[in-house]
């Protein structure tokens, strides 16, 4: 009913209203204008392009003429680097996520705590190599884990070891400094998001815990973690999807050595791209586009099902208090 | 949570001595940035030089052109800063404030945008920044830089503007300032705060961008920033360890005092975006 007679009202001045609304119609879409032609420009095309470049066969300079079909694709899957890279960006996402993870938690837990002095400088610290820049935090860590480098100077200091640790020209060593120095630039932030999530627990809940007494241990079980779930997924699909696109580190800590065996596949498609000296001649965007379409469709399908399974979880909650809502209508 | 005292003074202890070994590296760059090139392979863990060579600096600003990539770096990051402070702005404040059609559609794209992976379309970008003739140009890397959706900020924005009373966008329009003067006069001065952490935000972002600028000024050496010019230490200068550390204490130290004095704005930034 009421609708109606606003509708009635809305209706008899239709003109003045309109003119209003649609000079206010026109700013908004001269105010949307440049951040769309940057969209379509710089986001869009580009993802369109490098499809179109994965079918042909090209260097990158020259006309696109020499159309490949799938071929670069079916070279792709029958290439040992390619699955090595592959494979190689699998354990340093593996490895970065359990490490800086769950480390996270344990850290942000303990300085969640209220009456914790020093919190602030704490996560500061713990902070600070997030913000750094990574390319020079992975020349120097490639310093420090060298064979002249701090770490070995305490290593054999310490005489825990008489001759110096080769970290970076043993592959499993590199990939391992390549993952402990990836946690350590990663962890901050995953922290970071920890505290929020730990902040958005309401605080009625641990005084009516702390009122059944239950202790430190019960409290995090049965309170905390379940509480955290949500944001739980958020931090993994963040971390493993920061972890795929971790082209700073690697390029500059190992890059990609000893011989290609710590090249993550990020890295792989900058090396086909726009470095020649690694492929001993031209250099191949067509081939490395279409590593990029895969790496690509990697990512969506692990955004789609982390963002999918949050999405799912709200779903369910929703349909769960329309119910209830339900039983008490 | 944690209430016996005990288990407080060990939970310091562990911070503490943790937090040492975790800016060590910072605190190793720093000291060795004042050795000489010997000290530096002999001196073992002995952390603090024995005479502080100033001049390795020196040599980092001048000979190994820091001085031309601190500079590109400065230039390149506020106008980063400035273009994406613009463009969300814009954005958020239409979307925000306007009700108008197809603004669910655009809303939903923007969304969208965070689920495309675009790390590996900088292929792509490389040829079209070359086809715009912008290639080996500051302003080809900035344009490239500042692209991208920016989700983030335009929610941010989008969310303040919306929070706005429409008593205040009344009374502006009673005393006859049109959209434009309404935004630019009244609604933009109110979203300091939100132009601030954008700022900060992207300021740090954008000072340690690696890959655009890599590619983008790979032909034209004189363009590079400092992440991408730390690079020559490596290749050209590989003797010179103490000349690379003052290099990237160089490059580093911006940033970090910008955090350390910006600290919590960012941070609550980094945790509104996942909270949200």
């Amino acid at each position: 009913m009421i609708r109606k007679t606003e509708d009635v009202v809305t209706a008899s001045r239709p003109k003045k209203l309109s003119k209003r609304k649609r000079q206010r119609y026109i700013w908004a879409y001269v105010f949307l204008f440049p951040q769309i032609i940057m969209f379509f420009v710089f986001s869009l095309y580009p993802i369109i392009m490098s499809y179109v470049y994965s079918f042909y066969d090209w260097s990158g300079i020259g006309p696109l003429d020499d159309f490949v079909g799938f071929a670069n694709y079916w070279q792709l899957l029958t290439s040992d680097r390619f699955w090595a890279s592959l494979l190689n960006s699998f354990y340093y996402v593996a490895g970065t996520t359990v490490l800086s993870v769950g480390f996270a938690l344990i850290l942000a837990i303990i300085l969640n705590d209220q009456r914790m002095k020093g919190k602030g400088f704490y996560r500061t610290i713990y902070f600070l190599p997030v913000v750094t820049t990574t390319a020079i935090v992975g020349i120097i860590m490639s310093s420090i884990f060298g064979i002249n480098g701090l770490a070995n100077a305490i290593i054999t200091g310490l005489h825990l070891s008489e001759r110096p640790i080769p970290f970076l020209s043993d592959a499993t060593l590199a990939m391992g400094i390549l993952i402990v120095v990836g946690a350590w630039k990663g962890l901050g932030i995953n922290m970071v998001y920890w505290l929020a999530g730990l902040q958005s627990i309401p605080n009625e809940l641990y005084e009516s815990a702390q009122l059944d007494g239950a202790g430190f241990w019960r409290t995090l079980r049965h309170i905390t973690l379940p509480l955290l779930k949500p944001i739980f997924a958020v931090i993994m699909l963040l971390s493993i999807v920061g972890g795929i696109n971790a082209f700073d580190l690697v390029k500059t800590l190992t890059n990609g050595g000893p011989y290609y065996q710590t090249e993550t596949l990020d890295l792989f498609i900058y090396n086909y791209a726009f470095s020649s000296d690694t492929t001993g001649g031209d250099t191949r965007m067509g081939y490395a586009s279409a590593a990029g379409v895969l790496l690509g469709m990697i990512t969506f399908v692990i955004s789609l099902a982390f963002g999918g399974a949050s999405f799912q979880a709200e779903l369910r909650k929703f349909r769960e208090n329309r119910k209830k809502g339900r039983k008490k209508a | 949570m944690i209430s016996s005292k005990k288990a407080r003074i060990f939970l310091h202890v562990f911070l503490s001595v943790l937090g040492l070994i975790w800016i060590y590296p910072f605190i190793w760059m720093v000291l060795s940035s004042l050795k000489t090139n010997r000290e530096f392979l002999t001196s073992g863990i002995q952390p603090l030089p024995e005479d502080p060579q100033w001049e390795n600096y020196l040599r980092a600003w001048d000979s190994a052109n820091f001085s031309d990539y601190f500079l590109n770096t400065v230039i390149f990051t506020v106008s980063v800063v400035f273009i994406v402070i613009v463009l969300c702005a814009l954005t958020g404040y239409a979307l925000g404030r306007v009700q108008f059609p197809g603004q669910k559609t655009i809303m939903f794209i923007v969304v969208a945008i965070m689920f495309i992976p675009k790390g590996y379309t900088v292929i792509p970008l490389f040829q079209i920044i070359s086809d715009l003739g912008l290639s080996n140009s500051l302003f080809g890397v900035i344009v490239a830089e500042s692209s991208g959706a920016h989700v983030l900020f335009i929610l941010m924005f989008a969310s303040f503007f919306a929070r706005i009373p429409n008593e205040i966008e009344e009374a502006a329009e009673m005393d006859g300032a049109g959209f434009l003067r309404t935004f630019f006069n009244v609604m933009l001065p109110l979203s300091a705060p939100i132009i601030a952490t954008t700022a900060i935000m992207q300021f740090i972002w954008t000072w340690s961008s690696f890959l655009l600028p890599l590619v983008l000024t790979a032909s034209k050496p004189e363009l590079r920033t400092l992440a991408v010019g730390m690079q020559n230490f490596v290749g050209t200068y590989t003797a010179d360890y103490v000349g690379m550390t003052a290099g990237a204490t160089i490059s580093l130290l911006p940033v970090m005092l910008v955090f350390i004095f910006m600290q919590r704005y960012f941070m609550e930034g980094v945790a509104g975006a996942v909270k949200s």
